[in-house]
This record gives structure tokens, sequence and C-alpha cells, in this order.
């Protein structure tokens, strides 16, 4: 399986993938929240000179139903090339793709042909739960041990949640990766400072708190995750936590920079108790210890009780719902979903400290409903979520579902699934590309963007 | 006395150094990490340190057996144990814990790439050198001793070798080259070793 030279889509630096060429096929998992028909991974098309542009082109079906596809990942990237791990001669060819609820690891080539992806290997829940002792299979990492995939509970269903490894050629399941977990017990995401031996990993909550749906109690009494833990990568041990404060909950998505030299990272909170604000967060070091601040605070808008559903008719606003964050691959713009209010928000974070807005645009939202040039539907639900960018920055695809449990108690009426791209000015701003849209298969919903060749959230790099 | 092994061993370090895996790829990215042409330079000397013991301690094994085993056994067992290595690592590759990261000191550095050097056999490939660097000295000073000083010797020249072509390499591509090169350059050199250790056990079989 390995080849003479390393895969052409390694690059050592951030700076060297900004010119990589343009990805030319989307793959995003497709979910049905009804748990009737297999989930799957769409294949569509975004090279605009394509006759087929714009359009699902392929698919492959998991071979069991309920799997909730949600988050999947590359077997390789560009950390292949780290100087102190080197192991690069191996193909960015397989997607790993975990089932959220089934925890069942798909293992899927896009070689042969890519437009018509194949399921290689399945690795069932009882071989993870046997070998590493974790269930509810999240975000996925190739990285300089192998590939890491993080679970949200332990094989029962409990805290603690972690990582797990699994063997680059042979998808084996390695097992745990944490040495010394120290206090953190619950689990999200998790990414890394290659340049400075730091895993950082994030918080949602156990099962029982999400896969019927978030639970008020448990938000509102804030015992949903509010903390980052900071890791040494190399040896496995958690060393330094940080509380974010009973006002804020639900702490996810954690995007480092890409630069390896640098220091500092974003990762959003969903909703503050205190007024349903969503909150964009910075780590930095300072000194020896990693430290946190608010840098954005994206408050909620009053609204109609009428047009709000259940859950929020008594607070007569909508919150913003900050569920997903990317970061360009030069650390320069930042991206912020918010799937609540619709909007998709572009930072200029050049000062990771004070972040300016640069571009704003609606679609869908739980009030707004805001409509798009191509949507043969003038009123669209669902909001901006899983957000991904193109290496050079000047694309940025996204989709509209949350979570199979969670979708209806935000848009009780069901989520109707779409997908559209944005273009991006040389210096920020960001405009539909109107050509582009989605109008995703009833049945399935569209959940994260996967770009052939990598993109702003798969690779990491240990070079600046 | 003989040329051609002084020779091999030092061919074997240039071999050893252009290996971006054994360390000149360390220092260029400790170099840019840290923007300083002196940490290239320093972070060398514990990467060739690292690189000399693991091979050191690879011939005084090889040593210690000689003196209580005749040449063909000690052949034959070498030669079937780098066969066996050099299958292990076709078949199981060349991946391990990673211990050491970007933020490595000198001590991690030199421990690094000990674990690197022997991990991917590289004093292994030495044994047919040294042998017949000690046998050809046997007719002098017979013994133990002799075998050590010659040892001795073949790692300081090997280790010359080796850290003469990192130095040029970290040289040439942390001041003029970059890392662009590493993406189409850096050809499969664990291929090479594989089969570099497999002619080395054929080497000590067909003596």
């Amino acid at each position: 399986m390995t080849t003479w030279r390393p895969d052409p889509s390694f690059y050592p630096s951030p700076r060297m993938a900004a010119k990589a060429p343009k990805e030319t096929l989307a793959y995003v998992a497709a979910f049905d929240p009804d748990r009737q028909r297999p989930d799957a991974i769409a294949v569509v098309d975004v090279d605009p000179a394509s006759s087929t542009y714009s359009k699902i082109v392929g698919q492959v079906d998991m071979p069991n139903v309920g799997d909730e596809l949600h988050h999947f990942g590359w077997n390789a990237c560009s950390s292949c090339l780290c100087p102190n791990a080197p192991h690069p001669h191996v193909e960015r060819r397989y997607l790993v793709v975990p089932g959220l609820r089934s925890s069942r690891l798909h293992i899927i080539d896009t070689k042969p042909d890519p437009r018509n992806p194949q399921i290689v290997r399945v690795i069932e829940p009882a071989e993870v739960a046997e070998r590493a002792n974790y269930s509810r299979l999240h975000t996925i990492h190739c990285g300089p041990e192998g590939i890491y995939v993080n679970a949200l509970a332990d094989r029962d269903g409990k805290a603690p949640g972690g990582i797990f490894l699994l063997d680059h050629d042979s998808f084996d399941v390695l097992g745990q990766w944490e040495m010394d977990r120290g206090p953190q017990k619950l689990a999200y995401d998790f990414w890394w400072h290659l340049g400075h031996d730091t895993m950082i990993t994030s918080e949602w909550g156990t099962p029982d708190t999400f896969e019927n749906g978030l639970v008020p109690e448990v938000l509102l009494n804030s015992k949903y995750g509010r903390r980052l833990h900071f890791w040494d990568l190399n040896k496995r041990k958690h060393v330094q936590v940080i509380d974010f404060g009973e006002e804020h909950q639900l702490v996810f998505e954690l995007r480092p920079a890409h630069d390896p030299t640098k220091a500092y990272g974003f990762v959003g909170c969903v909703i503050s108790l205190k007024d349903l604000s969503a909150s964009i967060w910075t780590w930095y070091r300072d000194g020896n210890q990693w430290a946190v601040k608010k840098v954005v605070e994206i408050p909620a808008e009053p609204a109609d009780p009428d047009l709000l559903p259940p859950v929020l008719k008594g607070f007569k606003a909508v919150p913003p719902l900050v569920t997903d964050i990317d970061l360009s691959m030069d650390d320069r713009f930042l991206y912020v979903s918010c799937w609540g209010t619709g909007d998709m928000i572009q930072y200029d974070v050049s000062d990771p400290l004070a972040p300016k807005e640069t571009g704003r645009v609606r679609i869908g939202g739980i009030v707004a409903r805001a409509t798009h040039p191509k949507a043969a539907n003038g009123a669209l639900n669902g909001g901006p979520q899983m957000v991904e960018i193109s290496r050079d920055g000047k694309r940025v695809y996204f989709t509209n579902s949350l979570y199979g449990a969670i979708d209806p108690q935000f848009y009780p009426e069901g989520i109707d699934g779409w997908m559209v791209k944005l273009d991006v000015g040389d210096n920020g701003g960001i405009s539909f590309e109107e050509a582009f849209f989605v109008d995703w298969p009833k049945g399935h919903r569209p959940h994260q963007v996967r770009l052939e060749g990598g993109d702003c959230s798969s690779d990491s790099y240990c070079y600046p | 006395m003989d040329f051609w092994p002084w020779l091999s061993l030092a061919g074997l370090g240039a071999f050893h150094g252009a290996n971006p895996a054994m360390g000149w790829l360390f220092a260029v990215a400790l170099g840019f990490h840290r923007q300083s042409a002196r940490i290239v330079w320093l972070s060398l000397l514990p990467i060739a340190v690292g690189h000399a013991a693991s091979i050191a301690t690879v011939l005084a094994v090889m040593v210690a057996f000689g003196a209580v085993m005749d040449l063909r056994s000690l052949q034959l067992i070498a030669a079937a144990f780098i066969l066996a290595f050099a299958g292990y690592l076709a078949i199981c590759g060349h991946r391990h814990r990673v211990r050491v990261g970007m933020r490595a000191g000198m001590a991690g550095l030199a421990a690094w790439s000990f674990l690197m050097a022997t991990s991917h056999g590289a004093g292994l490939m030495l044994v047919p050198a040294v042998l017949s660097l000690c046998l050809a000295d046997h007719a002098g000073m017979a013994g133990m001793a002799g075998s050590l000083s010659v040892s001795l010797a073949a790692v300081a020249v090997h280790t010359g070798a080796m850290l003469a072509v990192i130095a040029a390499i970290a040289l040439v591509v942390f001041s003029w080259l970059g890392l662009a090169g590493l993406r189409s350059a850096w050809i499969n050199f664990d291929r090479l070793w594989t089969l570099a250790l497999g002619a080395t056990a054929i080497i000590l079989l067909i003596w």
C-alpha cells in the first residue's frame, strides 16, 4: 500500500496547501433522521465547468440503518510529512466515516472512482468497545500516530468519552489514546497544535442527555460541557483545564491556527444561559499556561413568540446557536455558522484577540427563513451549520442540519436539506454563488462536507 | 589494509544521512519554527550522537557474540536476524509510538535519533563491513579488544559521514531550497532501507 513518493495532496505547510488545485468533488455525510433507510456519503460535483455542477453525482449507502453519520475524515493527510513521525508514502484515499449513534466505523475507498466510492471495511461497535472501551464516535483526524477518532462515551454510554487510535494501514483499532485523562469526562471535538505538542478537547454531554434531544433541565443547570482540556500530545497526559463558567454551555468546535508556530485557536460556544447569545473564544498561550478570552459575542434576536418553536417561545428571541466554525488556511478568516438566526458570518481574525466582521449572509433561520437565488421554495429552513473552506480560501460550502434529535427542537416542521456555496472576496466579503444550490433529496439530511484532496479542517502541518 | 570496508561505512553514513527520517528534516523544521539557523546546527549534534549510540549498540552486541562463537555461526545468526527484521519492516512498516514532538530539546532529539536509527535497523547495515575489518585486524591483535577499537573507528567514520551529509542537506534546504521539494523529492527511503537490509543479509550469507 505504500508509494514511492508522498501523496500529491500532502503539503509541508499551510502556505503551500493554499496553492493546491481547486477541488472538483465534495463528500457530504447524509443521514436519515427517521432511521428507516441507510445513511450515505453523497458525492457532490463542485466543478463549475462540469455539466453536473451543483448536483449529487454519486452516493454510497451504509450497510445498516440508524448510524447517524456526522463527522468524518481522511486516512492520511499532510501531517504524514512531519519530521518527528515521518510516513508520507501513503495515499490520501480512504474516508473514515463513523456513525455517531451506532458507533460503527466505515472505511470508504475513493480511489478507483472518486465519484463512486466503495465501502471496503466496516468496524463494528463491539470491536471498538472491546479494544478501546469507547462508543458514540464523533470526529476523525489523521495525525502523527495514526488515525485519531474521538468518542462521546465509554462502551456503556457513560462518561468518560475520549479518543482512540486506528492504524493507518490496517484500520485496526489500536486502543485508547489517553494515558492520564485528569479531570476530563465529557468529550466533543478535538484537534491539536503540532508545533506545540498540544492536544485540545472540548465537551458536550453523555448520550442520555442528547440522543433524544437536548434536555432543558440539563442545559439550564449548566450541566452540558463548558470546559476546554489541554493535553501533552506525545505524553498523552492531561495538563490543563479551563472552565468557561456556568453561563456558557456547549463549547464545541475547535479550530487551532493552521500555522504550527502559532499557539492560538478559536472555539465556539453555542449558547449563553444569561441572554441566549453565542460567543467565539480565543485560546492562546499566556506565559507557561493556556488562557481563553471571549472575542465575539453574537446577540439573540427578539422575535414574535408565534414564530418560535415551543422551546424558545418563553424567551421571545432567536438564539444565534453557533454550532460550527472554520478557519481559513492562512489563519485570516473565521467563518461562524449561526444555525438559529440563519447567519453565516465572516470575521477577519488576523488579530486573533480582536476579530472584525468582514462579511455576512443569511439563509434559512428559525424565524428568518431566508431564501437562496436558486431555491425553488422561497422559505428555507434549517440554517448554516457544518461549514468547510477550500484550501485557497476562495470558496466556502455549508449544509443545514445539526443532529437528528435536535433538529426538530428548533425546526419542529422538520428540515429540508440543502447545501450552498459562497464566493469569498480577496480582502474578505462573502456572497452566494447563485448557480450552486443542492436541494437535498428528501429522506436524508446533509451534515459534514469534506473536499477532495483536503480542506481547512482535514489537515494539520508541521512546517510554517 | 583494505580500503573498501571503510568506504562502505562512509557510504552507508551518507545514505543514512540523506534519509529525511534520520534527522536533517527535523533539524530544518526546528530551525524554521524558532527562526534560527543556529538551532539547525545545534540540532544536528544530538541527532548524530543518537545515531552513533544506536549503531554502536548494535556493533557492541555483534562483537560480544563474536567473542563466543565462530565466524560462520555469527554470520548466519546475523543474516537470519537481519532478514527477519527486514521482513518485519516490510510487513509492519516503520510506524511507532511518537514520543518526541516539535518542542523537543537536545536530549529529546538525541533520544529520538537513537530510536529512529534503531527501529530502522541502521546499525545492522554496518555488520558486514565491520566484520571484515575485524577479520583483517585479527592477524595482528586478536580478540575482543581489537574488535572493539575497530568498531569504534567504524562508528566514528560512519557518523562523521552521516553528520557531513545531514549538515550539507540541512544547510541547502534551510537556506535556499525550502521545503516545497519534499512533496516530490522525498522518495520512499523505507523501501530502500528494507532492500538494503535484505542485501546486507545476503552479503553475510554468501560471504
